[in-house]
């Protein structure tokens, strides 16, 4: 598409709850905190906001139908417009695009976008609500579980470039890793390629600890107008460029080593932002990881590495915080937490203050002027993609 | 939309502690609770193209399309071709065998119990597609229960068969397939 809409817009607050197995507070609650947060950061109230974004997945999680609806009070959505953004796992960046659509088509000029998700409340396990994801008359017969799509995934991503194991575990270790600076991180820890690989095998080649965990968390941010940004404050961080696009939900019909989507994402997105080199014009990214080796895949769709290459990048340290293309600085989902919807948004938030130099014990170091955050989900079919920037 | 009239503009609050209370296992076997366990229950219509593509399993037939536009032969078939967003525009006969794309060993269910002899889920190229028109389905005819035994007998690339449900057994399912096996032992390099 390659077209720049003629009004910018600026995240110019974020907030973000803990991320935890299981959170006494509710969803409400948790959007709340998180909403509440990020507008305090931004310096304006709720009174100021004109539109509400709330990104929450499957309403199976919470056993509450129209869950968006009902999550609207803790968002800050009551009287004014809102909308639930939804596309599965990719609804974390997702709700940022759409409240990018908001401000920047000159619909309103303030916007707040929430993402919340509490996948505990759902017994005996949450994997209950991915059951429904499968083909309800081709597949759901074979007693499928979601690990299947991910495991199958990694396989033919390993076959097709000779990868290992071992190098797919160490985007657990790094995340782990670095999640030990984040304030908010569920399941952080110091850990050895050896350790990952010593975990059980939950779906050959899948080991548990190359699995994020089960989480409730939420986290938000505020949008502005170009006008309205800098009165807000001096250091906004741009959305230069978003980018989404689904494939084919005829999953067994993809080409499952390469996320093709993402890169159709990732190119809208660039082509919005002006980057025409994104390994050299972006400094941080983001991108999602659900499970170990889907960060590597990713980064590869999102044209930061060569496709099957991204694990030499990786053992190279390349994508360590300290390293060439710093690669989840936050922790990741790994490390920090996978409350779906939030953890997309988490991401940005992480974006946010690694550019503003407010991110404490992780930041980045050197002057980072732009990143990349991206989410994916449905059934492996959507990739979601924006771009942050100081200019 | 009238612009926003800011009830203040003071610089940003400086960064509050993260909300939110962790339940350790204690506390939630404590925690104030409901629970609703419901009972909801479907009868999906299996369509036009997928009710013919189970009543060709059920005959022991695995049916496929082809679009003209594009050039591609699919399955598990449909009307229309997604890509060229036109009618499919011919029914084929493909073989019951293939090859396995991908395949994983899983050794638990869905709510995370152990499974002792693991489920060998695999994306199968069935024959006679374009590249990489295939279904999920499960490989069987192997032994062993690790991940080393039964890597010593299929790999991506192991060309393998249906093996069908008997003639009388057989529903119109995705089940009428029991599973694909191996066509010859597989060593790998």
């Amino acid at each position: 598409m390659g077209r720049r809409p003629r009004r910018r817009v600026a995240v110019v607050g974020a907030g973000m709850t803990l991320f935890m197995r299981r959170a006494l507070e509710t969803g409400k609650e948790l959007a709340y905190y998180a909403a509440s947060q990020a507008l305090e950061s931004a310096g304006v109230r709720l009174r100021d906001v004109q539109a509400v974004v709330m990104a929450t997945a499957p309403d199976a999680f919470d056993g509450v139908h129209m869950k968006g609806e009902w999550l609207l009070d803790g968002a800050g959505g009551v009287r004014r417009p809102y909308l639930r953004a939804y596309v599965g796992g990719g609804s974390g960046v997702f709700s940022i695009i759409s409240g990018w659509s908001l401000v920047a088509s000159g619909l309103c000029d303030l916007a707040l976008v929430v993402a919340e998700e509490k996948m505990s409340s759902c017994q005996p396990h949450p994997q209950a609500a991915f059951l429904t994801i499968f083909d309800h008359i081709l597949e759901r017969p074979l007693g499928p579980n979601l690990l299947w799509i991910f495991a199958l995934e990694q396989q033919r991503y390993m076959a097709a470039y000779g990868i290992r194991n071992e190098d797919i575990a160490l985007v657990s270790v790094k995340n782990k890793r670095n999640a030990l600076a984040h304030p908010c991180a569920q399941v952080a820890a110091d850990l050895t390629v050896r350790d990952v690989l010593a975990s059980e095998v939950v779906a050959w080649p899948v080991h548990r600890l190359m699995v994020s965990p089960v989480s409730d968390g939420a986290a938000a941010v505020v949008l502005a107008a170009e006008d309205l940004a800098p009165r807000l404050t001096d250091r906004p961080v741009w959305i230069q460029g978003v980018g989404w696009s689904l494939d084919t939900s005829y999953w067994g019909n993809r080409d499952l080593a390469y996320p093709r989507y993402v890169e159709r994402a990732a190119r809208m997105a660039y082509a919005m932002a002006g980057i025409t080199e994104p390994r050299r014009q972006i400094h941080i990214a983001e991108p999602y990881d659900p499970f170990a080796y889907k960060e590597l895949h990713h980064l590869e769709g999102l044209l930061l590495a060569d496709r099957g290459k991204a694990p030499e990048d990786l053992a190279a340290g390349r994508f360590d915080r300290t390293g060439e293309l710093p690669s989840c600085p936050s922790g990741g989902l790994m490390g920090v937490g996978n409350p779906i919807a939030a953890a997309g948004l988490m991401k940005v938030c992480e974006l946010f203050w690694q550019l503003r130099q407010e991110a404490g014990a992780r930041q980045v170091p050197g002057n980072p002027e732009r990143g990349v955050a991206q989410a994916w989900g449905d059934l492996m079919q959507i990739g979601t993609v924006v771009v942050l920037g100081v200019r | 939309m009238a612009r926003p009239r800011l009830s203040r503009e003071t610089p940003a609050a400086p960064p509050r502690a993260p909300r939110g209370t962790p339940l350790s296992d204690e506390e939630m076997a404590r925690a104030s609770v409901a629970s609703w366990t419901p009972a909801l229950e479907y009868a999906w219509d299996a369509g036009e193209a997928i009710s013919r593509f189970l009543a060709g399993l059920r005959d022991g037939r695995i049916l496929g399309v082809r679009c003209r536009a594009c050039g591609r032969t699919v399955t598990p078939p449909r009307v229309f071709c997604e890509l060229d967003f036109r009618p499919m525009d011919e029914w084929v006969e493909l073989p019951d065998t293939g090859t396995i794309n991908t395949f994983s060993i899983c050794y638990i269910t869905w709510d995370m119990k152990p499974l002792r002899r693991p489920q060998i889920p695999a994306v199968i190229e069935i024959d006679g597609t374009s590249p990489r028109g295939g279904f999920l389905h499960l490989i069987g005819g192997v032994r062993g229960r690790t991940v080393e035994e039964i890597r010593r007998q299929i790999a991506v690339g192991t060309p393998v068969r249906a093996v069908w449900k008997p003639a009388a057994r057989r529903t119109g399912a995705i089940t009428d397939i029991l599973h694909f096996a191996p066509v010859k032992s597989h060593v790998r390099p």
